[in-house]
């Protein structure tokens, strides 16, 4: 193998490492190894000599997660893309460099000249010329519709100018399949899925032995049977349970309304996610004042100082918000936007009051980072870690809350 | 005959993509885990079986469970039953090998022949399982710590891990693998998959269900999508039933085998109520 990346850099130094670093530099975190994998593959022939079969290689290679599959077509096209006028040129020179291992097909400058020339129109009339004097199916040769061949007609076969018909594509067309970018849904950026928050929020745990003793300790058995003279003496001790109580508060109504969908998945997600030891819900509008709400339709409040006395500092709270609001609304007595609110209190004060009970808190914002500019989300952040409601965003707030 | 390389090619009742298929050929050369994740239901565990009966290997399956333990996968050292055949003196005692007890991986890699392993939902484990298991994968060997026996893999076997994303698998173990995301098929690809295993149904009542099919996933506040084997079972019960084409047409029956959760048979009824309603708002 390394005679073969040896032979292959000398004669093109650069097409495969320039591709290497156009793809960190694009946010894949492909590492050393990988790309030796990468090229060990490709000295085996695992890319069929195609660009296609290149594509798909390395992003088996490469791609560690559906998340990262669209980045990766992205890479990838860009690459080719971004060099537009080159692109043959490129293609060419990494297939050059593939087609080493194993040499399965050769185009000469003369052929390669002679079928740039034809035009789309005039092969088009000849396939329909080939089609009609062809009566029965042909795989392999130069000139009849069938496949793997190089006749400019047909698929899975090498013709730099000619018609795919059916079938697979492989050398140009990795480029575009990279291009449809199929996997943009897997993102984790911007979709969101009740599972994907489900295993954002399986970070926030901290695992203690806790409970009925029911599992037998295999350890401590044996140690005192040893010490007993042989007479079996089984112990047992509580399985390892996760020790986190949460609390979530969400902000309904309002400006949340766009994201009402967004706070129900991670709703369903938190409640799902069984391995919480304990956890509970509120509703709020805008902000929290000294009444919170056990549903959304703000039929069943519950005094903010109970919560607070029902729960203790390790609990943590995770506030769900877009804490957009009129500034007066979080510093003035009697700001609350609720007409029959008469908040005794600044919302401030109920948030600081939050904040110092709850030694680990969040606050997770439907909006882009981007667009947290407004005064009332300068204030709430000076109280709470805030955190865009990403399945990025939930995981970082749920290594920052289990810690 | 088939090459070197393109040693699987999907089996008769097996249909993959390419894709799919080049995947498993890179990991088998290889000689690299293949990693397969991929919504509930799009064949991950079948593909294990397809591709040990297409390169005519055994296939051993390890399914993980939420206490399974690395160490498990290669032996377990049974010493409670020791411990109990030394108080009972019944049987032979001083030679621990006969309370060695492979597990699946350790099969795997002491075996004469070369098998296809299948590590079936290897997230359902705790967080650290991949990371245990990082040294057998790429060495294909291990000590028995009781004994100080040494095993070494004559030959390599393919493995294959499955995944449902649960839990984020370690960076290290995913370095390692070869890494295949099955998407959800097309209908293309769903109206072979449905004909292998429903070789006589009907082209049209076959694309009327896909439509039906296509159309529920795609609604959008359905919690829990249906999978192609919950298709295949409902289109099951339809050709079973009988059900003529008009009616799958009309309405969806046995809609429990598709929908499962009462949350999302609400929404189901509730679009398909919207749909009525519109068409027939100026009639």
């Amino acid at each position: 193998m390394a005679e073969h990346t040896q032979s292959a850099k000398a004669a093109r130094p650069s097409v495969l490492l320039e591709l290497f670093y156009h793809m960190r530099s694009c946010g894949l975190a492909v590492t050393p190894t990988q790309w030796l994998t990468l090229l060990e593959g490709a000295a085996k022939g695992l890319h069929g000599s195609s660009l296609m079969g290149f594509y798909g290689l390395a992003r088996a290679i490469l791609v560690k997660d559906e998340s990262e599959l669209d980045d990766f077509d992205v890479a990838f096209a860009s690459f080719f893309e971004g060099r537009a006028p080159q692109t043959k040129e490129i293609e060419q020179r990494v297939l050059d460099w593939l087609r080493r291992p194993i040499p399965p097909f050769d185009v000469d400058a003369e052929l390669r000249r002679v079928m740039d020339e034809v035009d789309v129109e005039a092969l088009r009339e000849e396939l329909a010329r080939r089609l009609a004097e062809q009566g029965e199916k042909h795989d392999g040769g130069n000139h009849w519709v069938g496949t793997g061949g190089t006749s400019p007609f047909g698929h899975s076969g090498y013709h730099p100018g000619g018609i795919r018909v059916g079938g697979q594509g492989r050398l140009g067309s990795a480029v575009q399949v990279a291009a449809a970018r199929s996997y943009r849904g897997h993102r984790q950026d911007i979709t969101l899925d009740v599972r994907q928050l489900t295993v954002a929020l399986r970070k926030l745990r901290v695992l203690v032995r806790s409970g009925p003793q029911e599992e037998l300790d295999m350890e401590e058995t044996i140690a005192r049977t040893a010490r007993n003279g042989g007479d079996l003496e089984v112990a047992m001790r509580p399985p390892r349970q996760n020790d986190i109580a949460v609390i979530l508060a969400m902000d309904v109504g309002g400006s949340m309304e766009p994201h009402r969908r967004l706070v129900d998945r991670l709703f369903s997600a938190a409640h799902g996610a069984r391995h919480f030891r304990r956890f509970e819900h509120v509703y709020f509008h805008n902000c929290i004042y000294e009444t919170v709400y056990a549903d959304p339709s703000f039929e069943r409040p519950i005094p903010v100082r109970k919560l607070i006395g029902n729960n203790d500092g390790r609990t943590r709270l995770i506030i769900v918000g877009d804490a957009y609001m009129y500034p007066g609304e979080l510093t003035e007595r009697y700001g609350a936007v609720h007409w029959d609110d008469r908040n005794e209190e600044p919302g401030i004060a109920w948030l600081e009051r939050l904040g110092k009970h709850f030694a680990r808190t969040a606050w997770l914002n439907p909006l882009p980072p981007w667009s947290w500019r407004a005064p009332s989300i300068g204030i709430v952040r000076k109280i709470f870690e805030m955190y865009p409601l990403s399945a990025k965003g939930v995981e970082r707030m749920a290594e920052e809350l289990a810690g | 005959m088939k090459n070197q390389f393109d040693q699987f090619s999907g089996t008769r009742t097996y249909i993959t993509s390419a894709q799919l298929r080049h995947a498993v050929n890179v990991a088998v050369a290889l000689e690299r885990p293949l990693l397969v994740k991929g919504e509930p239901g799009t064949g991950k565990t079948l593909l294990a079986r397809a591709v040990a009966e297409d390169l005519g290997m055994p296939l051993i399956t390890w399914h993980v469970k939420s206490t399974s333990k690395a160490a498990e996968g290669l032996y377990v050292y049974d010493a409670v039953q020791r411990l109990h055949d030394s108080r009972f003196g019944d049987s032979d005692v001083s030679d621990i090998r006969r309370y060695i007890k492979l597990g699946p991986l350790g099969r795997a890699l002491t075996g004469d022949e070369r098998v296809v392993l299948l590590i079936d939902e290897i997230d359902k484990a705790d967080l650290e399982f991949p990371n245990d298991l990082l040294h057998e994968l790429d060495a294909m060997e291990f000590t028995v710590a009781e004994t100080q026996d040494q095993y070494r893999a004559e030959r390599r076997p393919v493995v294959l891990i499955t995944s449902n994303a649960e839990k984020e698998l370690p960076d290290p173990f995913l370095r390692r693998c070869i890494f295949h995301y099955i998407q959800f098929p097309d209908r293309e690809l769903m109206s072979h998959i449905v004909r292998v295993h429903h070789p006589d149904i009907e082209k049209k009542l076959l694309n009327q269900c896909l439509q039906k099919f296509y159309w529920l996933r795609d609604l959008p506040d359905l919690r829990k999508r249906p999978s192609t084997s919950e298709l295949i079972d409902w289109i099951g019960a339809l050709v079973a039933s009988g059900v003529s084409l008009k009616e799958v047409e009309d309405q969806i029956p046995f809609l429990g085998s598709l929908v499962k959760r009462p949350e999302d048979m609400d929404v189901v009824e509730g679009s398909g109520r919207k749909s009525a309603r519109a068409s027939s708002r100026w009639v």
